[in-house]
């Protein structure tokens, strides 16, 4: 279970937002809208540990999420709306990495996202839409409590937002829980929706 | 230990594809240490005199050069979001960093202070002095370096920054590997700054990733 209370974040002197307070119970989505600059993307740092909240607490279970930040990544998938990859890499050594430094196996990222024939393909020669594709395999290396995703499905194509579906709908069949910012309709059914102003 | 080696052979397998970059310091370095002869003269009494004295300050400025990206690429591709996120520590992705600079930097630089050495007319009884302080002398620019290149993410001139954080801290080094050398030189026994030396990399490998640590966790927010 996670539980924002009253979270406020401010950026650069500024605050960003107040008062955001939501739970998402186990197999739950939630969907975070509001218009450009309205901080989802920075309330997703917040939750995921990154950025510290000017006010209010994360709770995961109860107790306060943010005290042991490092637990609290072991409990993440993070896809930002970075993609994060290095086009000095191949499509492989890239998820290999990835696949060390978290824990886990990079032969199911290649699979969720088809990028088999494209393992020994320099990340510099992808297209957007690929390395992004490339980008949310990493849900697939490990299985985590909660993602935490910005807009994951932009650029993708019609066939790859379907497998994004399916990658999220197994997850969330055990117990996962999805939090996403996004302008685009998103393959998460029954997901709650949290507009931030 | 697994995602700390991993990092390293990451960074190191980026480094070698993007040769140029690499290279690029120690190509300033032969050839910053290859001007001063225009500039002095080439007598070899004056040249020998000041060679220990060059080579030390031209591999510090050669070794800052890549600094500066050191953490800088990642943060821009969000890349160092997900490494803070990753079971390495902050101080773990430091440490990491500072090695990777050391072997794709500090490394080429000790083989490049040979020639450097030898164009500067050094007393060859010296080199091997001047080598053994290089060592732990570069070892600790990449330790401090790097926790200036972390402290000095997201200024808006980082370049400015770095070397004014990283260049006085590295005055002891500086002060302790010339001597050694020169000792050498006159025939004195150069233990007891090569010591000293050890002795201020032993609180730059203390000091440095911590302060890295908390100025990347810092940067996150």
């Amino acid at each position: 279970m996670l539980e924002a209370a009253e979270l406020a974040a401010v950026r650069g002197e500024r605050a960003v937002f107040a008062g955001v307070s939501f739970q998402l119970a186990p197999g739950g989505a939630l969907l975070l809208a509001g218009r450009n600059g309205a901080g989802k993307s920075t309330l997703l740092r917040v939750l995921a540990g990154l950025l510290r909240p000017a006010d209010g607490k994360v709770l995961w279970d109860g107790t306060d999420a943010l005290a042991d930040r490092a637990a609290h990544a072991g409990r993440l998938a993070w896809v930002s709306a970075q993609d994060a990859v290095k086009p000095g890499l191949t499509v492989a050594e890239t998820l290999d990495f990835e696949a060390a430094i978290t824990g886990g196996q990079a032969g199911p990222g290649l699979a969720a996202f088809a990028l088999e024939e494209l393992a020994e393909v320099p990340v510099r020669m992808l297209s957007t839409g690929q390395r992004r594709r490339l980008a949310l395999a990493r849900l697939a290396l490990a299985p985590r409590a909660l993602w935490l995703l910005d807009e994951p499905t932009l650029g993708l194509d019609t066939a790859s937002v379907a497998r994004f579906g399916a990658l999220a709908a197994a997850h969330r069949a055990s117990g996962g829980m999805v939090v996403a910012a996004t302008h685009l309709p998103l393959p998460l059914p029954d997901a709650a929706e949290l507009a931030l102003p | 230990m697994r995602p700390f080696l991993a990092l390293i052979r990451r960074d190191l397998r980026l480094a070698l594809r993007h040769g140029a970059d690499t290279l690029a310091s120690v190509l300033f370095f032969a050839v910053a240490a290859a001007l001063f002869p225009f500039a002095v003269g080439p007598a070899p009494e004056t040249l020998s005199r000041i060679a220990p004295g060059v080579v030390w300050v031209v591999a510090l400025l050669a070794a800052l050069l890549p600094l500066e990206r050191a953490f800088a690429a990642d943060a821009e591709d969000g890349a160092l979001d997900l490494l803070l996120l990753s079971p390495l520590s902050p101080s773990a992705i430091a440490v990491a960093r500072a090695a990777t600079h050391w072997l794709t930097t500090g490394l080429p630089l000790l083989v490049a202070a040979v020639p450097a050495a030898v164009l500067l007319r050094m007393d060859p009884a010296a080199l091997p002095a001047l080598l053994a302080g290089l060592v732990p002398g570069t070892l600790a620019m990449s330790l401090l370096g790097t926790a200036g290149a972390a402290i000095a993410l997201g200024a808006r001139r980082p370049g400015v920054l770095l070397p004014l954080l990283v260049l006085p801290l590295m005055v002891p080094v500086l002060v302790f590997g010339v001597a050694a050398a020169e000792a050498a030189a006159m025939g004195a026994s150069p233990r007891p700054h090569l010591l000293l030396l050890g002795a201020v990399l032993a609180l730059a490998a203390t000091l440095a990733p911590p302060a890295a640590a908390a100025a990347l966790r810092q940067g996150g927010g």
